[in-house]
């Protein structure tokens, strides 16, 4: 493996959890190459050959195995686009832990664009966690753009953690899904804002077969002047339930959209949404400062649990 | 010891400043267990947030322990030792029941959260992972709050009206917790309350109306005039035998 420098780790720690290498399957991707990549008996990750980008491929019946696939941007000026193919065998039960952390040292951007694809076969289950991060006071800006496409076939199962740490100047999130028969889902995005950051997160669910199901739970702050847009949209095609939550937490000057959608096209579809925006009540702040706690102490306490 | 000294508070209302509370003078003790009572909106709750300096008087003093505390604020009060329990306690998405009172407890302190839990009528086991949020009950929610000053060591307790939204069986569990608190402890204990199992917890009961101290004595002498069974000795407005004088508190 390439030597990592003491940046690379903080940010591998900071978006993976990884203190050292894995156990396991895993892919390092810094400023636009492969640094070290592992496959295992049952989960195989390979280059692409037409495009930048890997294919994970996890075969049928694993369980209890996890992948690790975080990318690192420690260049000015670097537009780095992967396209990365997660295929997930029947039956499999599997933990990936994507992420993207960018440093950036300079006055021009860096930026990151991720295309995810997942195929989760029949009956399969995945926990994905995809955490975002930027580092660096220079001038240039730290953008990441993560599109995700999911196909849930019957029985399957997929929990998606999207979580935008801090630091990241501009983000476009675009996240698709398609669930058949008995698929289930379940997103949770959880996004912090502030400086003059801009955040838009687009996620469409569609409930394609019988008894699917779907929960999106997004959870925001938005601090400073920072700016934030949600279009959360579930869209029942047969005899499905979805839920849509949308709670933003609004602080200074900042601004937050929150746009929620369902639309059904079954009589049996049970769709709701619920969004809330407001600022941090008066009441948590004295309840938490009568344990003893400072104003400020009080405010992070608040935004910490919330985020969790 | 808390003393109070020539305290009053005026807040400004929709029609201009409103004289909540007036000329309050009041000492107590160490140990005992205080119940303030009295009309809806006559001061009991406005009292209390003053001593946790939610309210800042507007005039007067208090001190605590011979210190002056008059300008300090809820932070620091809390750190001297005095705690409040919310009538309406606020909830919090994203904080668990047992990271909540942890919290209550201090960096200090390691709380056993399921006997606290206990205490207060809950399972913990069901309770201590949940969320301090819009899916627990308003009655869940208030047995929360007064764990969250039971994990506390205080040298003030204020609860106001713990009894509220608490079913009969898990009140009576409270009331036992309140009697054990005071008995093992130093800490001055203050429940706002109308329920007469409380005021039979007190050592003092303090009558609060129109602002201003009405009563204040050993729970044998002012309990009568509560409960109706004595006439009203302090007031001008009421007769002897007047069957309402119970409403009447002044």
């Amino acid at each position: 493996m390439k030597l990592l420098n003491a940046i690379d780790k903080h940010i591998l720690q900071t978006v993976a959890g990884m203190h050292d290498i894995p156990q396991g399957a895993y892919n390092i991707r810094k400023n636009g190459e492969g640094v070290s990549r592992n496959s295992t008996a049952n989960i195989e990750i390979r280059p692409k050959e037409d495009k930048p980008g890997i294919d994970i491929i996890v075969k049928p019946g694993t369980k209890g195995e996890s992948v690790h696939i975080p990318v690192i941007l420690t260049a000015e000026g670097l537009e780095d686009l992967v396209y990365n193919t997660f295929d997930i065998g029947e039956g499999a039960d599997v933990l990936i832990i994507a992420g993207c952390g960018i440093h950036n040292p300079g006055d021009k951007n860096a930026r990151h664009d991720g295309i995810h694809n997942f195929i989760i076969r029949k009956g399969a289950r995945v926990h994905y966690v995809e955490n975002h991060y930027g580092e660096g006071d220079s001038l240039g800006k730290k953008i990441l753009n993560p599109k995700t496409i999911i196909e849930i076939e019957e029985d399957g199962y997929a929990e998606m953690e999207l979580v935008q740490i801090s630091g990241v100047d501009d983000t476009k999130r675009d996240t698709e899904a398609r669930l058949h028969k008995n698929a289930h889902l379940l997103v949770t995005e959880r996004m912090l804002t502030d400086g003059d950051q801009f955040a838009e997160s687009k996620i469409i669910v569609e409930l394609l077969g019988w008894d699917s199901s779907a929960r999106i739970i997004s959870r925001s702050v938005a601090r400073d002047k920072s700016r934030q847009i949600f279009y959360p949209v579930a869209v029942g095609m047969n005899r499905c339930r979805a839920h849509v939550q949308c709670d933003a937490i609004i602080m200074h000057q900042a601004h937050v959209r929150s746009i929620p959608e369902i639309a059904a096209n079954h009589a049996d579809a049970q769709l709701v949404h619920e969004a809330a925006i407001g600022k941090i009540a008066g009441e948590q702040l004295i309840k938490l400062m009568t344990m003893g706690l400072s104003e400020s102490e009080a405010e992070e306490t608040i935004l910490k649990g919330f985020l969790k | 010891m808390l003393e109070i000294k020539n305290l009053s508070l005026t807040l400004e209302g929709d029609k201009g400043p409103v004289e909540i509370l007036k000329d309050i003078n009041l000492v107590l003790e160490d140990h005992l267990l205080y119940v303030f009572t009295g009309p809806n909106g006559g001061g009991k709750s406005s009292l209390a947030k003053v001593i946790m300096g939610i309210y800042k008087a507007t005039t007067g003093s208090i001190a605590l322990d011979g210190t002056d505390i008059t300008e300090l604020g809820v932070t620091e009060r809390a750190r001297l030792g005095i705690g409040y329990a919310f009538q309406q306690p606020p909830r919090f998405k994203g904080l668990t029941v047992g990271e909540l009172l942890q919290l209550a407890a201090g960096e200090d302190r390691k709380v056993k959260e399921f006997s606290l839990l206990y205490d207060v009528g809950l399972c913990p086991q069901d309770y201590v992972d949940r969320e301090v949020d819009v899916s627990l009950s308003g009655g869940e929610l208030k047995r929360i709050e007064i764990a969250s000053l039971l994990a506390r060591k205080l040298k003030i307790a204020i609860y106001d009206e713990p009894e509220a939204g608490i079913d009969l069986w898990s009140f009576s569990r409270l009331t036992d917790t309140f009697k054990k608190i005071n008995e093992r402890f130093d800490t001055t204990m203050i429940l706002i309350s109308h329920q007469e199992r409380i005021l039979s917890l007190a050592d003092e009961i303090i009558l609060i109306a129109d602002g201003r101290i009405a009563e204040k004595g050993k729970r044998d002498t002012v309990w009568p005039l509560i409960m109706g069974e004595a006439s009203c000795i302090n007031c001008d407005e009421c007769v002897e035998g007047n069957d309402e004088v119970a409403e009447c508190y002044r």
